[in-house]
């Protein structure tokens, strides 16, 4: 494997913002998860969950509800009283529509998808009509005393159920007058709490309405008679979510002490048809309030400030008990935040508003194996960088001199010059960025820092010269095909004469950059690319897919290596298929040609392509007692992949020179720490 | 008069209530539960024992209602016999021989000719559930040899088999895995529980199961205090289970209610948790419960709960989780510091209770009478605390003062120790704490006892400890100015060359004190505490010392620890006899010359009872026990036996009890097993409710109006007998001025002579045989009538009573008339 000298940093002050709400679609399996400072991400659960598309947050936009209509379209509304409509492919905001009704708090489309339903702060329900391209609003339902803060329809789509303050309103669609008024208990644990709110409804086509509440009750109602038919106290806190499934026979909900719950319909006895609801599992998976939930047909998704995704699988549901089946925790994004100045010692950290700029520290110190070196010079906070306006930074890059810094919003993008002078350092922004630089999914600096690629979220990949002081546009490569499809992954290769870029699911395209035009497109594959990486030299290009799948294409030869060939023949190790974090860099030795570096959150991974392949009987994870065997053993049992998992969570790990390595690592109790405390619970024994 | 029947040692009481769950009968008048070899039948409402039912010869195991008829009740043995029993009257109705030892039973309300049991076929630990066939047959004793197999590697416990849903089901657990046998569908499924190594699952042990009586749902306890209910059990794929969890340790046992609205739970922590609609947040508590909660079962009325406890309790506690009857046995505590103990004033056996008590137990009625707090701390159930513990007892001064020493050890040099005096309080009936005395000694305290002299007014307790001192303490009047408070003080310190005091004893005077130090013997006059003389045989340390009693109190008797048993003769001062015995306990009778030795030997213990001034001993006998025997005493009897034979003499005016290592209490009996245990007084039956049928109103009705006509015929007798002061006799001896009657002598033979019965009464008896022979008649009818007949012939001879008060009236007259001439001369010869 080589030894290294690791700089590790754990000043990387990250902290994920909360999930807001979760929408869970059947018909492409995706998952969209909104977060508290506006973000909207999509996961793609057939894709080994792969978080394959993101929208960047806004202060002004915080989201209160989430939901797809019509197959694929997505659909947010929030406080700020507007409806918005997200464009899937090109990775931006369709239109935003001011539903006049003051903050929306719920919103839920029709069960035949072309109608939409918002609650809102003045007691409306608002329908709106979905059209091909846009929403039309087609009239109120009758007006509530207080804000409407769940809304639920019946299956059929006759009815709606609305969740308020103390009380369920169910309406009749056609009419939109309310037929029902069902009058929540406030009583809390026999103390009469101020009020009760209603966090969530759901409204089974036999009739029933399920509420959730916050005196911690989940209750059964009937819709007919407006009667309540049963009640269950589950939490000493709020019950503050709730999903159910398709099939009616199983629902989910999250309480704010961090628990959620599984109620099933099963029968009262095996020889009888009568059933009823029974609380089955509760499951601890979150330590703060679990603020939105999702049943899929086969597990149970929730979220909530506490910041983790967390994936149950319910065992009864899965076919085959495969690794697909674990419980799945994703607390990280699935991309680069991090970039970093190999030249200068720097790296770039990107947060929502702002980005902050380190001097790595250094030390004269040596040791051996395993040792800690004392520093010499600590590391150094040199710069932060605030944007301006509500917008969340969707990507930025340090150059590898280290004298470029670019970063992008939805609507601006910033380049900045950086000058050195002995300590002191100098910033200073390039006026007057041409119109067509307004927003950027992905920004990359050429090895030798003289091209700048920036990847729009038109589809298309601009180059663009820098020189000292100035800037000058080179070319632009417009999207091959009509489909405007955003690219979200760049990678140059060593001798600026390769440039590879990745969308979200098309194949990676090659584009030669003497000539400025494409030079190839490596076939397609079914799963997302997570990353990608050009080694010296060969101009190998190394894919990593979210299926955990590796492959090195020869861009000169236009075809896949031998290599790859061999382990594509062989199959990968089933315990590296079975890993749960995507690959999120790939790097490659300067004078080593025959290793690939590669890293996700929990290990790195340094490829040995001399090495043979493991198989599945091979120990994939070095044991460490393998160091003290003799070589002999040593080399009888070296493989190609060489595992570390000594740093986790590992955000971002690059080789600065070829004896030195930088692996930032942000450890959870770091994150936890600075979230707000959780309610306080009485634990036993203490 | 009980002839030459050989002296056997039985159980007498005292064994576990709690060994199995206690059963209900049909209108929760009753509660069954198991007791060693019986069963015992309580009365929920008095908590008295209305019967024992003596019938197994071995443990029993197992009880449960007759379904088919609800008066009778099912129990099993370990010797291998089911018994149907009628537990209204006590009678054995049917034996079933099974063959094996049977360890559980249970009864279906569908299956009515067979019963399940537990039983072990091959392997000691491999359990099978069979179901038996009950062959239908009038004989009493019937062979049930047909028996079907059901489930296999069950645990021998019964709380871990339960029936569910009208026994479509059988849920078994055992270790980590539940499993369910389906009768319809001849199916078993199982459920395993993960018991990886990991320390979250580590404790998923099943410690038990009960089935919903409504619903398919099986509720199941775990080692780490889970309660887990089991529902889709029928699909081995969409099984779902829910936990509640409230118990911090071991669930021991679980119950539904009747309805299955709610299900009951207990613990170590010793509190009932009953959870209502099977919610975790909808929860009661019945706490304080004292003991360990080692079974639940519920009333099939629904009304009543009961909790079995480990300290060998049973509590019934109404529906509304009010305890409402306490039955207690003897509790059996770990270690019995204050051997046996006999409290002079109730004749209650007094020893070790729960931790830190000392429990009185009255061997009479098998019952713990109630407990005294000694420790008077918070007791904290954990295994690595050292607990104070309560070392020794005495009582003194006729049951007037009681001693206790208490000690804590935490490591060798910190001892903690303790001496209490307390005093009995006629008012309250119990003892009260009078005289604290911390550190009483510098080390433990080996001996306490009592001068139980009748002659010393002044009370004297002797304490001797392995600190080399002996103390004495007397009652002496405390500081208090009124002088009205008394207290104990210590008086005199004696010691003896700095060896250990280990045991001491007074002289059944009271005038000698026997210390004994390490090897050596010194008498002490209890007047003046001065050291008479001293005995050493350098056979040994001293373990147990004693005098003689009445006749041979001139004798004082030693056993050493290199098995010798000494006896001095107190007025030579000189060795009398000693012999070679290993000596385990030595107890003087109280109530005779005798004692009685206990030895040890590798096969067992034997039993010699001697007088110390005979060098034979009276009786011997050879292996009374496999075990080692830790305590025995003599108990008075209230009423004197007779035993003609020589050999059992010794019994005649007490009787010997004595506790073994695994604390089973044994005696002596030479009674044949099934007069020994007669039933107790059948006034305690609870007031029958039978069901108003048109036979009870016919029946009952009559049996009432007679009941009656019987009250009225006796309050009719109640009133006739001071209706003597209307005989003349007596009226004229009470009315004539004393100076005019006649001598006294002459007016005594007539008084005398107007008690007495009269010859036309025994006239009347004639009727009554006509009456004995209607009864011969009916004898071989049914019990029912043959009731019937008593009755009749009760009311005859409320009959023939108010004739004879006729007679009487009539026939004082002519008595008195005759009065002169009857030769009254013996009289004045008194």
């Amino acid at each position: 494997m080589g030894e290294f000298r690791v700089h590790r940093v754990r000043f990387f002050n990250y902290v994920p913002s909360g999930i807001r709400c979760v929408a869970y679609n059947n018909q492409s399996n995706r998952l969209a998860v909104s977060r508290t400072d506006g973000t909207v991400e999509i996961y793609n659960l057939s894709a080994n969950y792969f978080q394959e598309k993101f929208f960047p947050g806004h202060e002004s936009r915080t989201t209160e509800a989430l939901c797809w209509a019509k197959g694929q379209r997505l659909f947010s509304a929030g406080l700020n009283g507007e409806i918005i409509e997200y464009d899937l492919q090109a990775l931006n905001i369709k239109y935003s529509m001011d539903a006049f009704g003051g903050p929306i708090w719920s919103m839920t489309a029709s069960p035949s998808g072309s109608q939409l339903l918002i609650g809102c702060e003045d007691g409306s329900v608002k329908l709106f009509q979905i059209t091909s391209d846009k929403i039309q609003f087609e009239r109120n339902f009758d007006r509530q005393k207080s804000r409407i803060l769940s809304l639920s329809w019946h299956p059929s789509g006759t009815h709606i159920a609305a969740g308020s303050i103390d009380y369920i309103s169910v309406f009749d669609v056609k009419s939109g007058s309310a037929t029902h008024k069902m009058i929540v208990d406030r009583r809390y644990m026999g103390v009469s709490k101020r009020k009760c709110i209603i966090w969530g409804v759901t409204f089974l086509s036999d009739g029933t309405v399920i509420s959730v509440d916050s005196a911690g009750k989940v209750q059964f109602w009937d819709s007919a008679t407006g009667t309540l038919v049963k009640s269950h106290l589950i939490a000493n806190a709020d019950v503050q979510s709730i999903a159910v499934s398709d099939q009616e026979d199983s629902f989910v909900v999250g309480t704010a002490e961090g628990t959620v719950f599984h109620f099933q319909l099963v029968s009262v006895t095996s020889n009888s048809n009568e059933k009823q609801w029974v609380r089955t599992k509760p499951f601890q998976h979150h330590t703060h309030d679990v603020r939105a939930v999702a049943h899929s047909p086969t597990a149970l998704i929730s979220g909530g400030t506490d910041t983790h995704l967390v994936i149950r699988p319910l065992m009864e549901k899965v076919e085959v008990k495969n690794y697909d089946a674990a419980l799945r925790k994703i607390t990280f994004p699935h991309r680069r935040l991090i970039s970093c100045s190999k030249k200068r010692h720097l790296l770039l950290f990107q947060f929502a508003h702002h980005l902050e700029l380190w001097r790595l520290g250094s030390t004269v110190a040596t040791g051996k194996n395993g040792d800690i070196l004392p520093l010499s010079k600590n590391a150094d906070h040199l710069l932060q960088l605030k944007t301006k306006g509500p917008e969340n930074i969707i990507c930025s890059s340090i150059s590898p001199c280290g004298s470029w810094i670019a970063c992008s919003t939805a609507s601006r993008f910033f380049l900045y010059r950086l000058s050195y002078e002995r300590d002191s350092i100098s910033l200073q922004r390039v006026p007057k960025m041409p119109a067509f630089l307004r927003s950027a999914l992905q920004i990359l600096f050429s090895e030798d820092s003289t091209k700048l690629f920036v990847a729009s979220n038109q589809g298309s990949l601009h180059i663009i010269q820098l020189s000292e002081g100035c800037f000058k546009h080179l070319h632009t490569f417009q999207p091959q095909s009509e489909t405007v499809e955003a690219m979200c992954l760049l990678a140059v290769s060593p001798d600026g004469n390769w440039l590879a870029a990745s969308g979200t699911s098309a194949g990676v395209r090659i584009y030669g950059l003497k000539e400025l035009k494409p030079h190839c497109t490596v076939p397609a594959y079914n799963f997302p690319v997570t990353a990608l990486g050009i080694a010296p030299n060969t101009n190998n290009l190394v894919i990593a897919h979210s299926d955990q799948q590796v492959f090195e294409y020869s861009i000169p030869d236009k075809q896949y290596t031998e290599w790859s060939r061999a382990i594509q023949k062989q199959g990968f190790h089933h315990l590296w298929l079975q890993r749960d974090t995507p690959i999120t860099h790939i790097s490659f030795h300067p004078k080593r040609p025959m290793h690939i570096l590669l890293h996700d959150a929990y290990m790195f991974c340094i490829i040995d392509k001399s090495l043979p392949l493991p198989n599945d009987k091979t120990l994939l994870y070095n044991p460490l007692s393998l160091t003290n065997e003799s070589d002999v053993i040593r080399r009888r049992t070296a493989h190609a992949f060489k595992i570390s998992k000594k740093y986790k969570p590992l955000l971002f790990m690059e080789l600065l020179d070829e004896r030195t390595l930088v692996a930032v690592e942000r450890p959870l109790d770091d994150i936890i720490a600075q979230l707000p405390p959780p309610i306080k619970k009485k634990k036993f024994g203490t | 008069m009980v002839e030459e029947e050989s002296l056997r040692v039985v159980r007498c009481g005292g064994s576990e209530l709690n060994f199995r769950r206690a059963v209900f009968s049909a209108d929760s008048k009753y509660i069954f539960c198991v007791s060693g070899d019986f069963v015992k039948v309580y009365s929920t409402a008095t908590e008295e024992c209305v019967h024992i039912l003596h019938g197994h010869s071995d443990l029993v195991t197992g009880l449960q209602l007759n379904p088919s008829n609800h008066l009778q009740l099912y129990s099993c043995s370990f010797d291998g016999t089911i018994k149907l029993w009628d537990y209204i009257d006590g009678i054995l109705i049917k034996t079933f021989t099974v063959g094996h030892k049977l360890h559980a039973l249970f009864t279906l309300a569908h299956t009515k000719d067979s019963v399940f049991v537990t039983i072990n076929k091959e392997k000691p630990d491999i359990f099978q559930l069979v179901s038996v066939k009950l062959p239908k047959s009038s004989s009493q004793e019937i062979e049930a040899k047909e028996t079907a197999f059901v489930l296999d590697y069950i645990n021998q416990s019964p709380k871990c088999i339960a029936f569910g849903n009208e026994g479509e089901y059988v849920a078994a657990v055992r270790d980590f895995y539940l499993s369910v046998y389906f009768f319809k569908k001849k199916t078993t499924s199982r459920f395993t529980l993960s018991s990886s190594r990991n320390r979250k699952h580590a404790k998923n042990n099943f410690t038990c199961v009960a089935c919903h009586p409504k619903e398919d749902c099986i509720a199941s306890g775990h080692k780490d205090g889970k309660i887990r209910l089991w529902r889709n059990f029928d699909d081995d794929k969409k099984y779902t289970y829910t936990c509640l969890h409230w118990h911090h340790d071991m669930v021991m046992d679980l119950a539904f209610s009747v309805t299955g609205t709610s299900l009951l739970s207990g613990g170590r922590e010793s509190v009932l948790v009953e959870w209502r609609d099977a919610t975790e947040k909808n929860k009661e508590f019945l706490p304080r419960l004292g003991a360990t909660i080692e079974h639940i079962s519920v009333s099939p009325a629904g009304d009543l709960f009961c909790t079995s406890h480990s300290d060998n309790k049973i509590i019934v506690i109404h529906r509304n989780l009010e305890a409402s009857a306490v039955i207690q046995g003897l509790v059996k505590d770990k270690n019995i510091f204050t051997g046996l103990i006999i409290d002079p004033r109730t004749r209650a056996l007094v020893l070790n209770g729960k931790p830190g008590h000392l429990q009185f137990y009255s061997l009479q009625s098998d019952k713990q009478l109630y407990n005294l707090d000694i420790v008077q701390q918070e007791y904290i159930s954990d295994n690595d605390l050292i607990q104070i513990e309560l070392r020794k007892a005495a009582f003194g001064c006729q049951g007037h003062w009681l001693a206790t020493v208490e000690q804590r050890q935490e490591k060798e040099t910190e001892l903690e120790l303790q001496m209490k005096l307390w005093a009995y309080n006629k008012k309250t009936q119990g003892f009260v704490l009078n005289t604290k005395v911390s550190m009483p000694h510098e080390d433990h305290i080996t001996a306490l006892c009592f001068c139980n002299a009748e002659k010393f007014e002044n009370p004297t307790l002797v304490t001797a400890s392995k600190d080399g001192h002996f103390k004495v303490w007397i009652l002496t009047d405390d500081s208090d100015i009124y002088k009205k408070a008394v207290g104990w003080t210590c008086d005199f310190v004696g010691s003896y060359h700095k060896y250990q005091a280990t045991n001491c004893c007074f002289s059944e005077d009271g005038s000698l004190l026997a210390v004994s130090f390490e090897e050596i013997v010194t008498i002490w006059d209890s007047e003046t505490w001065e050291l008479k003389c001293t005995f050493c045989q350098r056979a040994g340390k001293i373990r147990y010392l004693c005098f003689g009693r009445w006749t041979c109190s001139k004798y004082l008797l030693g056993a050493t620890e290199n098995d010798i048993l000494c006896c001095w003769n107190l007025l030579s001062c000189a060795l009398e006899w000693s012999t070679k015995l290993n000596v385990r306990v030595m107890e003087p009778d109280p109530n005779s010359e005798n004692i009685a030795a206990i030895s040890q030997s590798s096969v067992g213990s034997d039993l010699f009872v001697f007088k110390p001034s005979e060098p034979r001993p009276l009786y011997i006998q050879k292996k009374i026990s496999r075990e080692e025997v830790h305590w025995g005493v003599f108990v008075p009897r209230d009423v004197p036996e007779s035993f003609t034979s020589e050999a059992y003499q010794w019994l005649n005016r007490s009787q010997f009890y004595f506790l073994t290592k695994s604390q089973s209490l044994l005696t002596f009996s030479a009674k044949s097993p099934e007069e020994k245990l007669t039933p107790t007084s059948k006034q305690l039956l609870a007031e029958e409710s039978l069901p108003t049928t048109p036979f009870y109103f016919i029946l009952g009705r009559h049996r009432q109006q007679q009941d009656e006509k019987l009250n009225d015929a006796l309050g009719n007798e109640l009133v006739q007998l001071p209706l003597t002061e209307n005989i003349p006799a007596i009226s004229e001896l009470l009315h004539t001025p004393a100076h005019v009657l006649p001598s006294a002598s002459f007016l005594c033979s007539m008084f005398i002579n107007s008690l007495l019965l009269s010859k036309e009464t025994k006239s009347a008896e004639e009727i009554p045989d006509d009456v004995d022979m209607e009864e011969e008649k009916g004898s071989d009818d049914t019990d029912e009538e043959n009731d019937f007949t008593e009755k009749a012939q009760d009311t005859n001879d409320i009959d023939l009573g108010e004739d004879i008060i006729h007679q009487l009236s009539k026939s004082e007259e002519k008595e008195l008339r005759k009065l002169r001439k009857v030769d009254y001369s013996w009289v004045t010869t008194l």
